[in-house]
C-alpha cells in the first residue's frame, strides 16, 4: 500500500495536490518575471513552500473551514478556491482583484466566498482573527476549523503568544501553521527564537506543538490533518511546524545574497518538495514523464491566459479610492 | 421614561441588545464573574451565560485580535477594555485591522465591532487611569468614535454601535456612571451616530464640547445667564464623524465660540472643529475661537492639587467664558 493511500488520499489526490503546487510555483515564477519587467511593482514569493502549504491545505475542507493565511500563502489560496486569473489580477493590482479590488499588494489574500479572511501586512495580526472566528463558530454551533499561517519570525510577535493563549484557555479549534522558512528576511531563525523549535512554544500555551519536514507533503498532510481532527473533536489547537525553505529573496525589493551563501540556496533547491513530491508520485505510478509534461503545459497555458487577461483587465477609476471606508 | 444613572443605561443597552440579537456578545478583562471592575456588565453573566459574558485572559490585543475575528465571521462582539488608558496594546489591532477590513477587502469583509473603554479623569486614577484617547483614533479613517454624556445617549448611541457594520469606540467617561442620570426612554430606543445635540440655546456665545465637560459646561453657562450672557452649548456627542452642519450652525448663531474637553490641547478634537468652524464660517466670527482643554502634559498626575489643575471645572469654563463674551 503505497504512503498516500496509507492517509487516506486517492491517486486522483495527490496528483490534484501536485497540481496545485505547480501552479503556485508557475504563478509565482511568472510574478517574478513580470516584476523583473517592470509590469508589475511588487511580489512576495512562495517559492520553495507550495509543498507544506498544499499539504497543510488538503487536511482541511474548504466550504466548511476558514483559512487567515499570511502573506506567502498562495498554495493555501489556491486550494481554497482562488484561480490563477484572480491571482494575476491581484499582481496587476486591477479592479478585478477579488482580495482588494486593486488596493493591496499581492500576497494579501481575502474573499468571503472561498473563507478566505482578508490580510494585512503587519505580521501576526490575522492570528487572533482565527482565534475569534473560532470562538464565533463555536458560539454558533458551526463545526469548523479556523487555519492559520505565519513565519518563524512572526512568531515572536504579541500576537501570536496572545493568541496562542486564549485559543487555549479555551480549547478553541484552531490550526497554528508556522512555515518556519529559516529567515525573517535577512535574520536567521537562531536570532529569532531562543528555543529550539517554534512548536516548542505550543507547550507554554497548554496544547500539542509538532515540526515536521515542510518539503514532506504527505507528512505535512499527516500532521495537519491530525491537528483538524482534534480541533473537530473539540480538543483544542494545534501548532503545526513545517521546516521549509524560501528558495527567493524576501520579495521583489530584496537581495538575499547579502545574508546566506548561494550553496545553501542550491543545496535547498535539491530538497524542493516539487521534485521530491514528483519523484514520488513517479515511483508509485500516479505520474509519468509524458502526464507530468501534460500538467505542465495545461498550467503554463492557464497563466499565460491569466497573465493576458489581467494585463489587459482595467485598473479601478481613481475615485474608486474613496468608497468602502464604511458601509454607506 | 425612567430616571437612571448613566452606568445603568450602559447595562442596559447590553443586556437589551443581547436578548434581542444572539450574536451579540461581551468579552473582556473581569466582565463575567465580576461583573466589570465598573460593574457594567454586573449580572449579565447569570443572564446570558459564560460563553456570552467571556472573562477573557489579561491581553488587550487579543481582546481586541478575536473580536475582530469574531465579527468577521459574522458575530456582533462588544469588547470591553478595561481602562481606556489600557488600549495600547490593541491599538495595531483596531487601526490596522479593525479600522480597515471594509475598504482593503473592496467591501467584502467588514467588521461589525463595538470597543468600550472608561476614559477620562478626577477620579483620583493619576497617569494610566485618566486619559482620554479620542484624538489618537479620530485620526483614523474607518473608525467610528462616541463619547456620550448622558444616560439616555450612552443608551441610544450604544444600541446604535452595536447594531453599526463598522467598528465604533465607545469612550464613557468614567466619573460620569454614578454621577449622572437622567430620563431614558424605556425599552429599544436608539440615538443615531454623527448627530450632535444642543443642550441649550443662547445668543451670545457657543460653547462646544461632549463628554463629563457638557455637564461642567451647563453649570458655567447657568452661572454666567445670571450674569447676562446667554450660551449656546452644543454636545457633539460623537467625535468621529464630528456633525459639521450642527457645528457650523451653533458657530453662526452667536459668532463667538469656546471649544472645551478634557483631553490636552494639541492636536485635540477641539483642533479639527476650530478648523471647520474656520474653513466655513470664518466671516461669520465675532472673536477668535477659543479653546479650554487639559494642559499639554504626559497625562494626569496623582496628587489632588495636581490632578485638580489638571481637570476643567465649572469656574475654569466659566472664567473662560466670560473672557470670550467680553471680547
Amino acid at each position: 500500500m503505497s504512503r498516500h493511500s496509507e492517509l487516506g488520499l486517492s491517486d486522483d489526490d495527490v496528483r490534484n495536490m501536485y497540481r496545485y503546487m505547480l501552479m503556485a510555483r508557475a504563478l509565482d515564477e511568472r510574478l517574478w518575471l513580470l516584476n523583473r519587467a517592470g509590469k508589475i511593482p511588487f511580489v512576495v514569493s512562495c517559492k520553495g513552500q507550495e509543498g507544506a502549504q498544499v499539504g497543510a491545505a488538503f487536511a482541511l475542507e474548504a466550504g466548511r473551514d476558514y483559512v487567515l493565511p499570511y502573506y506567502r500563502d498562495l498554495g493555501v489560496a489556491l486550494v481554497f478556491g482562488q484561480t490563477a486569473t484572480d491571482v494575476m489580477l491581484s499582481g496587476f493590482a486591477k479592479w478585478e482583484d477579488p482580495n482588494s479590488g486593486g488596493r493591496q499588494m499581492p500576497g494579501h489574500f481575502g474573499s468571503r466566498e472561498h473563507r478566505i479572511v482578508t490580510g494585512s501586512s503587519p505580521v501576526s495580526t490575522q492570528i487572533p482573527h482565527a482565534v475569534g472566528v473560532a470562538l464565533a463558530a463555536r458560539l454558533r454551533g458551526e463545526r469548523l476549523v479556523a487555519y492559520t499561517s505565519f513565519g518563524e519570525g512572526s512568531s515572536n510577535q504579541g500576537d501570536f503568544h496572545e493568541a496562542c493563549n486564549f485559543a487555549g484557555v479555551h480549547r478553541l479549534p484552531v490550526v497554528f501553521f508556522c512555515e518556519n522558512n529559516g529567515y525573517a528576511i535577512s535574520v536567521p531563525v537562531r536570532k529569532q527564537i531562543g528555543c529550539e523549535r517554534v512548536a516548542d512554544r505550543a507547550a507554554g500555551y497548554g496544547f500539542p506543538g509538532v515540526t515536521v519536514d515542510g518539503n514532506d507533503v504527505l507528512g505535512v498532510y499527516a500532521a495537519m490533518k491530525d491537528a483538524v481532527e482534534r480541533a473537530l473533536r473539540g480538543e483544542g489547537p494545534t501548532l503545526v511546524e513545517a521546516l521549509t525553505y524560501r528558495l527567493n529573496p524576501h520579495s521583489s525589493d530584496d537581495d538575499d545574497r547579502v545574508y546566506r551563501a548561494r550553496e545553501e540556496v542550491e543545496e535547498a533547491k535539491s530538497r524542493d518538495a516539487i521534485i521530491t513530491f514528483g519523484q514520488y508520485l513517479h515511483s508509485v505510478g500516479v505520474l509519468n514523464t509524458e502526464r507530468d509534461g501534460d500538467l505542465r503545459k495545461e498550467i503554463a497555458q492557464l497563466v499565460d491566459a491569466a497573465t493576458a487577461y489581467a494585463e489587459k483587465a482595467p485598473y479601478a477609476p481613481p475615485e474608486e479610492a474613496l468608497k468602502y471606508v464604511y458601509a454607506d | 421614561m425612567t430616571v437612571k444613572l448613566y452606568i445603568d443605561a450602559i447595562h442596559d443597552a447590553i443586556q437589551e441588545e443581547m436578548r434581542r440579537d444572539d450574536s451579540v456578545f461581551v468579552l473582556g478583562e473581569d466582565v463575567g464573574v465580576r461583573g466589570g471592575v465598573f460593574r457594567v456588565t454586573q449580572g449579565l453573566m447569570e443572564e446570558f451565560g459564560e460563553a456570552r459574558i467571556m472573562d477573557t485572559p489579561l491581553a488587550e490585543s487579543a481582546i481586541a485580535g478575536v473580536a475582530i475575528g469574531a465579527a468577521a465571521y459574522g458575530m456582533k462582539p462588544i469588547a470591553e477594555i478595561q481602562f481606556a488608558d489600557f488600549i495600547m496594546p490593541a491599538v495595531n489591532q483596531i487601526i490596522s485591522e479593525a479600522s480597515k477590513m471594509r475598504y482593503r477587502s473592496n467591501n467584502d469583509w467588514h467588521c461589525p465591532l463595538v470597543i468600550r473603554a472608561p476614559y477620562g479623569g478626577g477620579v483620583h486614577g493619576a497617569l494610566y487611569h485618566s486619559q482620554s484617547l479620542e484624538a489618537l483614533f479620530y485620526h483614523v479613517p474607518g473608525l467610528k468614535i462616541v463619547m456620550p454624556a448622558t444616560a439616555a445617549d450612552a443608551k441610544g448611541l450604544l444600541i446604535s454601535a452595536i447594531r453599526d457594520p463598522d467598528p465604533v469606540l465607545f469612550f464613557e467617561h468614567k466619573g460620569m456612571y454614578r454621577l449622572i442620570k437622567d430620563d431614558v426612554p424605556d425599552g429599544e430606543y436608539t440615538v443615531p451616530i454623527g448627530e450632535a445635540a444642543v443642550r441649550r440655546q443662547g445668543a451670545d456665545i457657543t460653547v462646544i464640547t461632549y463628554g463629563l465637560m457638557v455637564h461642567h459646561a451647563l453649570e458655567a453657562a447657568q452661572e454666567l445667564e445670571s450674569e447676562g450672557v446667554s450660551t449656546e452649548l452644543l454636545d457633539l456627542r460623537t467625535v468621529a464623524p464630528l456633525d459639521r452642519d450642527a457645528i457650523v450652525a451653533a458657530a453662526r448663531k452667536t459668532g463667538k465660540v469656546l471649544i472645551v474637553h478634557e483631553d490636552n490641547k494639541t492636536g485635540g478634537v477641539g483642533a479639527e472643529v476650530s478648523a471647520i468652524i474656520a474653513e466655513e464660517a470664518l466671516f461669520d466670527l465675532d472673536a477668535p475661537i477659543a479653546r479650554l482643554c487639559g494642559p499639554d502634559i504626559p497625562a494626569m498626575p496623582f496628587c489632588p492639587p495636581m490632578e485638580r489643575f489638571y481637570m476643567l471645572d465649572p469656574d475654569k469654563i466659566a472664567t473662560a467664558m466670560r473672557r470670550l463674551a467680553a471680547f
